[in-house]
């Protein structure tokens, strides 16, 4: 780890500094055994050397009268790639948002109950919003790079966060973590947007890990992509959750399935409001759920 | 169908089907129709376009010929059609057109930002949006009677009365509404996702707006306040009433810019209604040419936006 780009407080820094030695091993033994995509990966037990990051205590989201979600109480555990699966218009999206409060930008968007962040609640109004995304980045559905060049597409979040490091070397460190650097190393001047949608998404994703956030929220990020694209993304998940505690809404189950360690699954109810069936080891709930409606969805007869 | 797949004669049966089904179309005569009353609308608007301009440039070939396009367009007006000239209206054309961008250019922005990027969506805001696009309506002569009474009567300290500054504050004010609506749609026409993407990496509003809602919106901004401005270069009646001298005068050569800002003005518009009006025949023809000159600036200004549109048009 290199220096982060902005103090964040002890908090941050702390859950850097214990799992960074075991992280590079894990890396290292993650790479020579090669991601198996089809049978899941290299997962990690729940529990195991990870705490909660977040704590989610009877959320329940609304845009104006219409609730979205209700009664959400969960914990995502740190270190960890936590999938959101259900069928869609479940407020899967709607939940991933207020992890980083980019609902805020959503007048008629509020919620009752809480999301706790190392214990803060993210919600309480001395809490700036700014701050939050600083340290919970996102990457979102569509590809959105910013029409200027890949260099500045990088810089752009550091510079307004006030990094005073060298920026040709976190523009490199960025590409290569997101695993594109061999691609655009280049034409680091030329306009992100002229990449392919599956390189433009890993941009995003360079762009996102710039700022050295703790988590990386993902809202379907490969519902635009192909599979080969879709394949390079879930590859560098693994790789990033050492670092990074990742959470992702994917409308893919297989991809829910291959790439994460915990997997949420939502439905909606009679209300129209979607609520949490159950959650779990990923495997587990792909091949032993608890519930009649997961196994449901899990198995393709429903949704 | 599979039972048609049979033998090599069914086979043949259904490929006639199908072709018949498929070149049953071959001219289709209501989308011809629809097209061919497409291409009239169209040809109708250009037709007047063209009329106008051939007809002024055949009516004031005599100008050209007699005077010279430098003559013309640099002598001072004059009672005398044969030494009448467009030179002051140029002169007062530009010097408004000065104001009108100072003035109108970064309020009617500011304004947009404020209304696209910070104001809540409620019904002061919602209200707010309809009443700056029913002003953009307001007829010019209205904004005239605004004019007279705020700048030329009760800012008559400041502005001096019937001066020119009067007269580009009220084109500012005239042009204001739509350098707003201008500005607000090219500020909408930046995606929300490239704002969700800014404030995904932890930018406060200010700078999404600074660094990337400004720099994309920026050539949309540019081409609408260049119309606007031509708009503006346009208008007549306001300026008859807050001051405009539609006659002849003149200014000593000695004038210095001071008295040319708080002398007697005009502009190329107000010379053409003028000399419109006149009885002697040789303001027929000075009144095309006058046109034509007008035309010709108002297509450079456009062709000017047009450039620059095209120039940093953005795909996203």
């Amino acid at each position: 780890m290199t220096e982060p780009t902005t103090d964040r407080g002890p908090v941050a820094a702390d859950v850097k500094a214990d799992s960074s030695k075991e992280a590079g091993q894990r890396v290292e033994s993650m790479q020579k055994m090669k991601v198996d995509v089809g049978g899941g990966g290299e997962r990690r037990n729940p529990g195991d050397e990870t705490k909660a990051l977040f704590e989610v205590e009877d959320l329940s989201c609304y845009y104006g009268d219409f609730r979205a979600v209700r009664d959400v109480s969960m914990t995502v555990p740190m270190n960890r790639i936590t999938a959101f699966i259900g069928p869609s218009g479940c407020g899967k999206s709607t939940l991933l948002r207020w992890f980083n409060r980019m609902n805020d930008l959503v007048p008629s968007a509020h919620i009752t109950g809480s999301i706790k962040y190392h214990g803060v609640d993210l919600n309480d109004d001395r809490v700036d919003a700014v701050e939050v995304r600083r340290r919970i980045g996102m990457v979102f559905q569509k590809p959105n790079p910013f029409p200027k060049s890949i260099r500045e597409n990088i810089t752009f979040g550091a510079r307004i966060a006030g990094y005073k490091g060298n920026m040709d070397e976190l523009v490199e460190k960025s590409l290569r973590r997101a695993a594109i650097w061999d691609e655009v190393k280049d034409k680091l001047n030329q306009p992100g947007t002229a990449l392919s949608g599956g390189q433009q998404q890993r941009l995003c994703i360079a762009r996102a890990i710039a700022v050295e956030p703790d988590v990386i929220l993902m809202d379907e990020p490969c519902s635009a992509l192909d599979p080969v694209a879709t394949l390079k993304i879930e590859e560098l998940m693994f790789e990033l959750r050492d670092e990074y505690t990742i959470l992702i809404v994917t409308h893919n189950m297989q991809q829910a399935a291959r790439a994460s360690d915990e997997t949420v699954f939502m439905t909606m109810g009679e209300d129209r409001a979607g609520y949490l069936v159950e959650k779990g080891p990923t495997t587990e709930i792909f091949t032993n759920p608890k519930h009649q409606l997961t196994e449901d969805y899990v198995s393709g007869r429903f949704g | 169908m599979s039972g048609s797949l049979g033998t090599l004669g069914g086979q043949d049966v259904v490929q006639e089907q199908v072709r018949r089904a498929l070149e049953g179309r071959a001219v289709d005569w209501r989308s011809r129709v629809f097209e061919g009353f497409l291409v009239f609308s169209l040809l109708v608007s250009f037709f007047f376009l063209l009329w106008l301009l051939v007809s002024q440039i055949v009516a004031s070939m005599p100008v050209w010929q007699e005077r010279g396009l430098i003559d013309f367009i640099t002598s001072p007006t004059n009672s005398n059609p044969d030494k009448a000239g467009v030179g002051q209206g140029i002169f007062g054309s530009i010097v408004l057109m000065f104001i009108v961008s100072l003035l109108a250019l970064p309020i009617g922005v500011a304004a947009a930002i404020y209304l696209e990027e910070y104001a809540p969506d409620n019904l002061v805001s919602r209200t707010l949006n309809t009443v700056i696009r029913n002003l953009a309506g307001v007829p010019a002569v209205v904004y005239g009677i605004l004019g007279l009474s705020f700048f030329v009567l009760a800012a008559e300290p400041i502005t001096g009365g019937r001066t020119i500054i009067s007269g580009g504050l009220t084109l500012a004010v005239l042009v204001l509404p739509i350098a707003i609506i201008v500005t607000a749609e090219a500020l909408r026409s930046v995606p929300a996702s490239i704002r969700e993407a800014g404030f995904g990496v932890g930018a406060t509003r200010w700078e999404v707006i600074r660094s990337h809602v400004l720099p994309y919106a920026a050539p949309g901004i540019l081409t609408g306040v260049i119309l606007t401005m031509a708009r503006a270069f346009g208008e007549t009646a306001p300026l008859l009433l807050v001051g405009a001298v539609a006659g002849s005068f003149s200014l000593p050569s000695s004038a210095t810019v001071v008295d040319r800002l708080s002398g007697p003005y005009t502009s190329l518009p107000t010379i053409i209604f003028n000399w419109s009006v006149l009885p002697q025949q040789g303001f027929r023809a000075l009144t095309a040419a006058a046109i034509v000159v007008l035309l010709v600036i108002i297509l450079l200004i456009n062709a000017v936006a047009i450039y620059l549109r095209n120039r940093y048009a953005r795909k996203w």
